[in-house]
């Protein structure tokens, strides 16, 4: 199988004052297509830096970062936009849902994007909706959730444009256990039903175990 | 590929208490600058509506004003039978010989001395002028010590009440009527005999000017061109509501630059109260804007959006500007013209282009106000904005 993820010797170095942090230092990585990889570490260890580089929101500093084919140092700012509406799918730690839209809104989100009519938007949001088990919340906003019911929303919104890879930062970092159990779950089926691959950075050794291989950082480096 | 509207009307609804302030800030400059515009259109239209389109007024030639202005009984009536003077029903010609002084009359609300136009007329300036109308008593009796006042000089000025009389140049004059204009400058003056205000005021065989109904207003060039060439008189003509006009200029002019001038130094600050509510709603949505970005939103829709967000914002602050400043509408005050130096009473006049610039006024503070926050607001590099609380 191809690798959906594959990342070439990447350093990451942040210029702080006049010193040099060395974030990640000679990464390479490789992630199959419908694989569901958990990136574990201690804070620090550079892992968020790894997911936010594989997301194309960061770019590295030196070394190659390809993602469903795509060379994701070369593309402009707004290509890279373009590219990241098509191609990647975020969960993160605090839902990051947009307070003043409804859960259908804040789905429709990514969709805005795409040259669909107001009605495919709204009719693909549903279905999002519905795989995640919120259609009958689809007015409500955020503060009218819960914690889980909010990350859920979010994981429709990741997943409505039909994004090649799914990146999740902490995604049960700010749940309760049953709340992370059901995301948790939910991110099972997302990979085995409909063929998401799956990038989350977590502390949580029960979430990293839900997933199929496990890749620990420590000061920039793989070790395992 | 833009941000719904919705979503920057629905964030400023959930923000409002921070909007208020933009919002009322914007509110009061764009007020103060209706009410400046409001003041001046309302002086212009005074003024313009003083004479008529149809009439010619005959002054000394470079005189400036009908004040400075001075010519011989004679030669107006020699002007006033030219065969393009229309005639009256008697067939006599409408020509209205007119002499200007100016008086020092007490304000009725401080008793502070001002400057009142009185002018002497005959009956037949009733004619030649249409839109003067008697609304309280009746027209001076000829050869009488009475005047008729116009009502906006009467409501300032005291002594001008139905009855009472005023002293000037040494002489009682007895208020006999109160009369309209159209609310013109003419409402602002008080208007006597001709044959009796010329000798009381030592102008007795002369004139300041003369205004005349043309039969034809379109031979009004011709008829100046034949007054200049005329080398036994230094006069010329002018078309009656023309003059008016250009004496309001200089005043008019005055208040358009004070409106210019105290709306941009309030309209700084008001951009600066934007900006800093716009920063403040920047910053408290750092990780909304991180989340945008993330999702493939454009540096260019976060930009518009923030920008769209702070026009709207300036709008209904315009909006309530214009409907503060609304009720200033008709508001009666009085000014010094500069060209007679007397009190001109007008009121002031809000009209819809005064509006419309106070509306895109407050679209520019908006739009200024909000370029650098929204530009701060796309350039945040994505992984800084989302690690914002």
């Amino acid at each position: 199988m191809a690798n959906v993820v594959d990342v070439q010797g990447v350093r990451k170095v942040y210029n702080r004052d006049s010193l040099e942090i060395v974030v990640l230092d000679g990464i390479t990585l490789l992630v199959p297509e419908g694989e569901f990889v958990a990136l574990m570490g201690p804070s620090g260890s550079g892992k968020t830096t790894l997911l936010n580089l594989i997301a194309g929101i960061d770019r590295p500093t030196s070394g190659r970062v390809t993602v469903a084919g795509t060379d994701v140092a070369r593309l402009s700012e707004s290509a890279l936009a373009r590219w990241r509406s098509r191609t990647v799918g975020f969960i993160f730690q605090f839902y990051n849902l947009i307070p003043v839209l409804t859960a259908l809104e804040n789905v429709q989100l990514p969709l805005l994007l795409a040259p669909l009519s107001r009605k495919e938007r709204r009719e693909r949001a549903l279905t999002a909706l519905r795989i995640v088990g919120l259609e009958d919340r689809s007015a409500h906003y955020p503060r009218q959730l819960s914690g889980g019911q909010e990350q859920r929303v979010a994981i429709a919104r990741a997943i409505v444009a039909d994004p090649k890879v799914l990146v999740a930062d902490e995604p049960t970092g700010d749940l309760d256990a049953r709340s992370a159990e059901e995301i948790l779950t939910l991110m099972e089926t997302l990979n085995r039903d409909f063929k998401k691959t799956i990038v989350m950075v977590t502390h949580d050794p029960r979430a990293a175990q839900r997933a199929h291989a496990q890749k620990h950082l420590d000061k920039g480096v793989l070790t395992a | 590929m833009a941000l719904p509207i919705g979503y920057n009307v629905r964030n400023l609804v959930v923000r409002w208490k921070v909007a208020l302030l933009a919002v009322g800030g914007i509110g009061l400059v764009v007020m103060v600058f209706v009410v400046l515009l409001a003041m001046a259109s309302g002086f212009r239209i005074a003024l313009g509506a003083t004479g008529a389109g149809e009439n010619g007024i005959v002054v000394q030639r470079g005189s400036g004003s009908e004040l400075t202005s001075y010519f011989s009984r004679e030669q107006g009536n020699l002007i006033a039978v030219d065969s393009r003077i229309a005639r009256g029903s008697d067939g006599q010609p409408l020509a209205s010989p007119e002499i200007v002084i100016v008086a020092n009359l007490p304000h009725r609300v401080d008793g502070q001395p001002t400057n009142v136009t009185i002018r002497g007329v005959t009956s037949r300036a009733f004619e030649v002028r249409r839109n003067i109308a008697i609304a309280e008593g009746r027209r001076f009796t000829p050869g009488l010590n009475e005047v008729v006042v116009g009502r906006r000089i009467r409501d300032r000025i005291r002594g001008l009440d139905l009855g009472s009389s005023i002293t000037v140049q040494r002489r009682a004059w007895q208020v006999v009527g109160v009369f309209t204009a159209d609310g013109s400058a003419f409402e602002s003056e008080v208007w006597g005999d001709f044959d009796v205000m010329g000798p009381a005021f030592l102008r007795g065989g002369g004139q300041n000017s003369l205004t005349v109904r043309l039969g034809d207003p379109a031979t009004l060039k011709d008829f100046d061109r034949d007054l200049q060439a005329n080398p036994q008189m230094q006069v010329e003509m002018h078309q009656e509501r023309q003059y008016y006009a250009d004496q309001a200029g200089p005043v008019a002019r005055s208040l358009l630059i004070l409106a210019g001038f105290v709306s941009i130094v309030m309209g700084i600050g008001a951009v600066f109260g934007a900006m800093n509510t716009m920063y403040a709603i920047v910053a408290a949505r750092t990780r909304e804007i991180g989340t945008l970005r993330a999702l493939g939103f454009s540096r260019r829709s976060i930009l518009l959006a923030f920008l769209i967000e702070s026009a709207f914002l300036a709008l209904v602050g315009g909006v309530v500007g214009c409907l503060l400043a609304f009720p200033m509408n008709g508001f009666t005050t009085a000014t010094g013209q500069t060209a007679s130096f007397s009190e001109i009473a007008f009121a002031f006049r809000v009209t819809p282009p005064d509006l419309l610039r106070g509306l895109l006024f407050a679209l520019a503070m908006g739009v200024l106000g909000g370029l650098l926050p929204a530009r701060r607001a796309s350039r945040l590099p994505i992984t800084v904005a989302l690690r914002e609380a």
